[in-house]
């Protein structure tokens, strides 16, 4: 696997930052999976939790770091040592979305200025396969890549102070799903009856970085039975292995 | 068991906090001021991960119903068990039926009450924090019940009041490290931020402080990437955050500074109004 110029920074004293070439790309972001696990694969005591972001990764310490020259010098040798033999299992998972105008708040607004038939636009929003770059700002937030052009929209310029859980909308180049109710800027263009966040299961977010996502569109009766599924637990998303 | 009387005005369950989870985004959280947090569970020989009550501005009553001992450390929020002043930083035995209040801190922002073993809630991804969306509340009720066990040690530990140097509390120099981003400011932006007195605005809560003072700022946003607690933001209106326990996993706006845990701590103690400086680590 082909190896970016990386650049090393302290966080504090007890965080290291790694940083790629500023891009989101999904070649960047397969070699800082790859990195991540030959760290994680390491077993380093000394390291508490590694964060993903686009073009980055986060080592936090347990401790205050005493020589952080040393610990640049552990990292570069673990980037540019054999990759684990481990594979990761990475999935397509197939997310149900519904479309319905009760959900669909700012369909009719995108419709008007970006000059596509609703229609289209949620045609447009589940033909693309997205890839789950990391996930931040609230519990199960998947940041996703690859969402088409004709579809950018920008943020609302005051946020929503109550954005249903579920809600699936679209912000400036990007698109996700909110998985608890919260405030946000975001557009609204559906709702998905799947729970992206439990803290009481056993894996509380089924997606991780690298995972593909694909959209398809649900009637509401069908939304309907899907979310009561998925409340008593019995709901199986789809998924393949990719 | 502990009967909550009056919750006050923000009360939390806190231990340490959740690690573990950053990359499905759940936030750290933990005990605002770990200093003190800490230090009330040393004091009471118990271990310091235990579960502690925070207690922002104080103003709250419990009654026990379990004999236990107990420590408080943080604000001072002039103490008494039932009509009897008690000291902070101090063991002190209660019994079944004692009533426990706090009222408007003296100093200090945030209080903390260790109990002999620690609170016995719920424990979900590893921690006993409170945080929206992971435990089933994120503050506590009047009338509420917290778990606690009973303290029945023969043992008489000889208890000992220890001495804080109030510094904690007045300390008007926040210190930090240069943050990921800090080359990117221009020569004015980095002395303005070392030079100006910042003061806490009211939007301050467990997640950050937002700062009254703007700097101004034509920085472009970064690539979204990991923030920590103590984290210091520049937004594009040119006024600071400074993330606290409950903070995102991760942001977009450049990380200018980076507190030590020993400024977050510190500034845990400040609220509305507070000024302080930043000082270089």
């Amino acid at each position: 696997m082909s190896s970016f110029k990386l650049t090393y920074k302290s966080f504090g004293n007890r965080a290291i930052l790694i940083e790629w070439p500023a891009k989101i790309d999904k070649k960047i972001l397969k070699n800082v999976i790859l990195f991540k696990n030959k760290i994680l694969n390491h077993d380093i005591k000394s390291i508490l939790e590694v964060i993903i972001g686009y073009n980055s990764l986060t080592i936090i310490y347990v401790y205050t770091i005493e020589n952080i020259y040393s610990e640049f010098l552990a990292l570069k040798s673990i980037y540019f040592s054999d990759s684990p033999q481990i594979s990761v299992n990475n999935f397509h998972w197939r997310i149900p979305v519904c479309y319905d105008e009760k959900f669909g708040i700012d369909l009719q607004e995108i419709s008007q200025k970006n000059e596509l038939e609703i229609d289209a636009i949620t045609d447009l929003h589940c033909d693309q396969i997205y890839t789950v770059f990391f996930i931040g700002f609230l519990p199960g937030f998947l940041y996703l890549g690859g969402l088409d052009k004709r579809l950018f929209f920008d943020r609302k310029s005051t946020p929503r102070l109550d954005v249903k859980k579920g809600a699936v909308g679209i912000g400036g180049m990007q698109t996700g799903i909110y998985p608890s109710q919260s405030s946000g800027g975001w557009n609204i263009i559906g709702n998905s009856p799947i729970s992206f966040f439990n803290p009481k299961s056993e894996e509380p977010c089924f997606a991780k970085s690298g995972d593909e996502i694909q959209f398809y569109k649900i009637e509401l009766e069908e939304y309907n039975q899907i979310k009561k599924q998925v409340e008593i637990g019995f709901y199986e998303l789809e998924r393949k292995k990719i | 068991m502990i009967k909550v009387l009056q919750p006050g005005f923000y009360t939390s369950v806190q231990d340490l906090g959740r690690f573990g989870f950053g990359n499905i985004g759940v936030p750290t959280s933990g005990a605002m001021d770990q200093f003190s947090s800490k230090l009330a569970n040393q004091i009471l020989g118990n271990n310091e991960k235990d579960a502690v009550l925070e207690i922002t501005q104080g103003n709250c009553s419990f009654l026990f119903q379990t004999t236990s001992m107990i420590c408080i450390t943080g604000a001072d929020c002039t103490l008494r068990l039932n009509t009897i002043r008690i000291s902070l930083n101090t063991a002190i035995l209660v019994l079944e039926g004692d009533i426990l209040t706090f009222k408007t801190p003296v100093y200090g922002v945030r209080s903390y009450l260790a109990v002999f073993e620690g609170f016995q809630t719920k424990i979900i991804l590893n921690s006993r924090s409170y945080f929206n969306g992971i435990t089933s509340t994120i503050r506590i009720e009047k009338e509420e019940i917290l778990p606690i066990t009973e303290f029945n040690s023969k043992t008489t530990n000889t208890f000992s009041t220890v001495k804080i140097n109030k510094t904690h509390f007045e300390l008007k120099k926040i210190k930090a490290f240069r943050g990921p981003e800090y080359e990117l400011l221009s020569n004015i932006q980095k002395e303005l931020l070392l030079k100006l007195i910042f003061t806490i605005s009211k939007d301050n809560n467990r997640m950050g402080y937002r700062l009254k003072e703007n700097i101004p700022n034509a920085l472009e946003p970064i690539l979204t990437s990991a923030v920590l607690p103590g984290t210091v933001q520049l937004t594009p209106s040119g006024r600071l955050i400074v993330l606290m326990r409950d903070c995102q996993v991760t942001g977009g706006y450049p990380r200018v500074l980076q507190l030590t845990e020993a400024s977050v701590n510190q500034l845990a103690q400040k609220t509305t109004g507070d000024v302080f400086e930043f000082l270089m680590a």
